[in-house]
């Protein structure tokens, strides 16, 4: 089985005011071709460290990261937005939706950031639009759109440009159950094709039957890594 | 991605008029009160400007400014040399004195008699709304500004009051001058209104002194330069001579060293500057934090930092050219609604103006601007993940 991410003895310090926070203490992770992996664990447990660094937007300190079969600590820095807008989509907890944009708008931003016409860019959100089960409110502000529905708008806005990895940071935090299934299930079934994974970091239990492993971490380690046979 | 940075420009109207307003402000302010200023400037040198067939002005050496720093009259003899200097087509005296008016109810107000050639009437102003210039061949001849004539108001019999008019009379230095007409020339920075006749008339009202000439005014031989020939006229005669444009900018130069009028303008206008520098910057900076969130995600989904930066430059440039319309817009139209470009306000609105006004919202915008990008480029796409 082909693996979208190989991490091995990933470490990460961050230094603030002459104090150091060791956030990752050599990290070994693999997600596998087609696989939706979970990083569950206490706050301050390096999550959102570990999530930072899988999507090229925080340089880890030692040990080695492949994404995608790419090096990123050999990558040099000016290549890595190229390599995030071309292979990755990211669904926010906050979601991060521009409120000055309607739903298409939103959904557009990274293909246009890929260098995809306006005109195309709107046809392709609104075929991802409608299978978000968002066509009749296309044209709408965030504003005017439920939680359920703006999270739904991330995930075509992180699924558009039909990137390889997606990475997911609480995507049902502020979701009631039945809208965070349902996010779930649309992330399942649109990001996990061939050639492609889903990491999402979680706090929500209800969520976990979704994930084909889960990974368990604390104090800057991975201590568990379960596989999971239920996942729908 | 420019039509996103806008939207989200825009889409805070609250936000987007609050710097729009503040840099129209600044614009206005500059604008407005430069425009006075330059006015005021102006006005120093109206009475240069109103001989319009002078192309030349001889005075005393010492002389610096036309009626702002006094008359110090040269001798009868200047008219001969300046006449006899290369290049001089033909040159006459110009006399400005400041006098007191009687007029009949016991009342002196100050004027300036302007004695004016009686033979081509040059140094006359350029509208005359009342009586002809022949007029002034009559006994006693006066002819009054038009001003100035509500200025040296006569008393009615009721009490009220009423402009110098036709047909009235007044005393000068005890000499009796009837009112011939009525002329309109630019109005001067002084409130000492113009009082013309000849000078031959004019040099009998006034005490009798060694030396009564109070400036030559010259035109310059066809096809002759007058800076050259005022250098000549220098040369041979000792006496300061100028272009009567020279001569104009010099009294208002004269007018803007030796008043506080550029300091109190000087500080009006930086404050503008600086009104704008604080309203606009920090509601922009304000905007682009608030927008942290949302460049972060741009970030963290591979916009790269110059796009980022020209998108934070568009919406500072737009706002600032938004805003410099606006306001050189209210300016342009306060000076109209108060009367500028009229004998009212003093108001000069030159497109140089225009331009530092640019210029000086352009700072604005950049200094608005580069706060905004140096938060765009520290910012790290990973605080997107942070909550």
């Amino acid at each position: 089985m082909a693996e979208i991410i190989q991490v091995q003895g990933c470490t990460k310090t961050f230094r603030a005011n002459g104090v150091e926070t060791q956030a990752l203490r050599g990290v070994d992770l693999t997600v596998n071709d087609g696989e939706l992996m979970m990083l569950v664990g206490p706050s301050g447990c390096g999550k959102t460290t570990l999530i930072s660094i899988l999507a090229g937007i925080l340089a880890h300190d030692g040990g080695a990261v492949r994404v995608l079969g790419e090096d990123l600590g050999a990558m040099p820095a000016a290549q890595l937005p190229a390599f995030r807008r071309r292979n990755l989509g990211f669904v926010f907890q906050a979601f991060n939706l521009i409120p000055a944009l309607d739903v298409l708008d939103n959904i557009s931003i990274p293909l246009i950031l890929n260098g995809v016409k306006r005109a195309e860019a709107l046809e392709r959100a609104d075929d991802l639009a409608t299978r978000v089960g968002l066509r009749d409110r296309r044209h709408h502000r965030p504003t005017q759109l439920s939680g359920g529905q703006q999270q739904r708008v991330a995930i075509a806005r992180a699924l558009v440009h039909d990137p390889r990895l997606v990475v997911c940071d609480e995507p049902t935090s502020a979701l009631d159950h039945h809208t965070g299934e349902v996010v779930m299930e649309m992330l399942r079934s649109i990001a996990l094709k061939p050639g492609r994974g889903l990491v999402i970091v979680t706090h929500d239990s209800r969520i976990f039957p979704y994930a084909d492993r889960i990974a368990t971490m604390d104090d800057g380690r991975i201590v568990s890594l379960k596989s999971q046979e239920t996942a729908p | 991605m420019m039509r996103i940075a806008l939207l989200m420009l825009t889409a805070d109207r609250g936000r987007f008029i609050g710097i729009v307003t503040g840099v129209t402000f600044a614009a206005l302010l500059i604008t407005q009160q430069m425009s006075i200023f330059l006015g005021l400037l102006g006005r120093a040198g109206a009475p240069v400007q109103d001989v319009r067939q002078a192309q030349v002005w001889v005075m005393d050496p010492s002389q610096s400014a036309v009626d702002l720093d006094g008359v110090r009259p040269m001798g009868a003899t200047a008219l001969w040399r300046v006449r006899g200097t290369d290049g001089v087509d033909w040159a006459v005296e110009h006399l400005r004195v400041p006098i007191a008016v009687s007029l009949g109810d016991g009342a002196r107000r100050s004027a300036m008699l302007v004695g004016i050639d009686a033979d081509a009437w040059v140094g006359a102003p350029p509208t005359l709304v009342q009586g002809t210039w022949e007029d002034l061949r009559r006994s006693d001849a006066v002819i009054v500004d038009e001003d100035g004539a509500t200025k040296l108001w006569r008393p009615n019999p009721d009490g009220t009051r009423r402009p110098l008019a036709v047909g009235d009379e007044v005393e000068i230095n005890d000499h009796r001058a009837v009112v011939v007409g009525i002329a309109r020339s630019t109005r001067a920075i002084f409130f000492a209104p113009p009082m013309w006749t000849t000078v031959e008339r004019a040099k009998t009202w006034i005490p009798p002194q060694r030396r009564d000439v109070s400036y030559i005014v010259a035109g310059v031989a066809a096809g002759g330069d007058p800076a050259a020939v005022a250098a000549a006229i220098t040369a041979r005669t000792g006496l300061r001579a100028v272009t009567a444009p020279d001569f104009s900018v010099d009294s208002s130069a004269f007018f803007a060293a030796n008043t506080g009028v550029p300091i109190n303008f000087g500080i009006a206008v930086i404050l503008g500057f600086l009104v704008g520098v604080a309203v606009a910057g920090l509601l922009f900076l304000q905007f682009v934090s608030e927008n942290l969130r949302y460049l972060g995600a741009l970030k963290a989904m591979g916009a790269e930092n110059g796009l980022l930066v020209r998108m934070t430059m568009l919406q500072a440039v737009v706002v600032g050219a938004i805003g410099y319309g606006l306001g050189i817009g209210l300016a342009a139209l306060m000076g109209h609604l108060a009367g500028g470009g009229t004998r009212t306000l003093a108001w000069e609105m030159p497109p140089w103006l225009l331009l530092g006004t640019g210029a000086a919202v352009f700072l604005i915008v950049l200094v608005a601007a580069l706060l905004g990008v140096r938060r765009v480029i520290t910012l790290e796409p990973a605080v997107v993940f942070r909550g």
